[in-house]
C-alpha cells in the first residue's frame, strides 16, 4: 500500500510559488507593448563605440542586485583610470537590455575630474542586465555588466 | 515650480577632489505610460546636463526616459581656483532650469 505524500509546508509553499510565477509571466508580458531588446542595446552598443573592440575590465558598476521598486534603483559606475591629462576617461555610457529604450545615461567627463566615478537614479521596466561602457582618452573601450532583479516595473505602468 | 538642490564643498584645498551633487525637481514622464482611457501621456523629460566651471565645460550628462524622477547626479572634479560653478538643465517643451555655487580654493 502506497502511502499519500504529506502536503508538507515547504512543498505547498513550493508549489504556491511555482504556480505564482508561472501565471505571473504572461500578464507582465502583455501589459508592456514597447520595450528594448538585447539586439536594440547592441544596437545603441555600437553607436557609441563605432564597432571597436570593447575589454571587459575597468569598470565597476554598484547597483542593488535587487530592487524592490524600478522607479529609482540608485547607479553608481566608476572607472580605474589616473585622470591626468594624457590618460582619462572621456565618457561613460550604460545600457540596458528591457527598458523601451536601450539607454540609461551618457556622462563626459573632463580629465579635471580627478575621479573617473557618476552616481545617478535610474527606471528600470524588468530584470535584466545592465552594461556600463568606459571611453578612455586612447581610444578604447571597457565594460562591465551587472545583473539586477527588478520586483515592481518602471517606465511603462499606467496611471490609475 | 521647479527648484534644485546644489550640494558643492564651500571650501577646499588646492588639489582636492571634490565631490558635486545636484538634484533637480522635475516628474521626468517617460512618454511610455497611459492613462487609464488608453491616452498616452506625452514624454517629458530633462534631456540633457551640464555643468562649467568659470565658462568651461567641466562636466556633462544625456538624460533618457530612464532617468528616474527628479534626476540626481554625483561626480568630480579637483578644485584649483576659487570661483564659480554653473549648472543648466534643459528638457522637453522648453525647459531650462540653472544654478551656481562658489567655491573658496585655499
Amino acid at each position: 500500500m502506497r502511502r499519500q505524500p504529506v502536503p508538507t509546508r515547504r512543498r505547498f509553499l513550493a508549489l504556491a510559488g511555482g504556480t505564482a510565477a508561472i501565471g505571473a509571466l504572461p500578464v507582465a508580458i502583455s501589459v508592456r507593448p514597447a520595450r528594448a531588446t538585447p539586439e536594440m542595446m547592441a544596437t545603441a552598443i555600437r553607436t557609441v563605440t563605432g564597432g571597436a573592440n570593447v575589454k571587459p575590465g575597468k569598470v565597476k558598476l554598484d547597483i542593488p542586485p535587487l530592487v524592490e521598486n524600478g522607479n529609482s534603483v540608485p547607479m553608481t559606475v566608476s572607472v580605474a583610470s589616473p585622470m591626468t591629462a594624457n590618460d582619462y576617461v572621456k565618457s561613460i555610457h550604460v545600457f540596458n537590455e528591457k527598458n523601451p529604450q536601450p539607454n540609461l545615461g551618457n556622462f563626459y567627463l573632463k580629465p579635471s575630474a580627478g575621479r573617473a566615478q557618476v552616481s545617478t537614479r535610474v527606471r528600470l521596466a524588468d530584470s535584466q542586465k545592465i552594461t556600463a561602457i568606459a571611453k578612455l582618452s586612447d581610444g578604447s573601450f571597457w565594460s562591465t555588466t551587472a545583473d539586477v532583479v527588478v520586483t515592481l516595473a518602471a517606465c511603462t505602468e499606467d496611471v490609475i | 515650480m521647479t527648484a534644485a538642490l546644489i550640494n558643492v564643498p564651500k571650501k577646499a584645498r588646492n588639489g582636492d577632489i571634490i565631490e558635486i551633487k545636484t538634484l533637480t525637481s522635475h516628474v521626468m514622464e517617460t512618454g511610455y505610460r497611459h492613462t487609464p482611457r488608453g491616452e498616452v501621456i506625452p514624454r517629458d523629460i530633462i534631456t540633457s546636463f551640464t555643468c562649467r566651471f568659470e565658462g568651461d565645460e567641466i562636466f556633462h550628462a544625456d538624460f533618457f526616459p530612464a532617468t528616474a524622477a527628479n534626476p540626481f547626479l554625483s561626480f568630480f572634479t579637483t578644485a584649483t581656483k576659487s570661483g564659480k560653478f554653473d549648472f543648466e538643465w534643459i528638457g522637453d517643451n522648453g525647459f531650462s532650469q540653472t544654478a551656481s555655487a562658489s567655491i573658496t580654493v585655499e
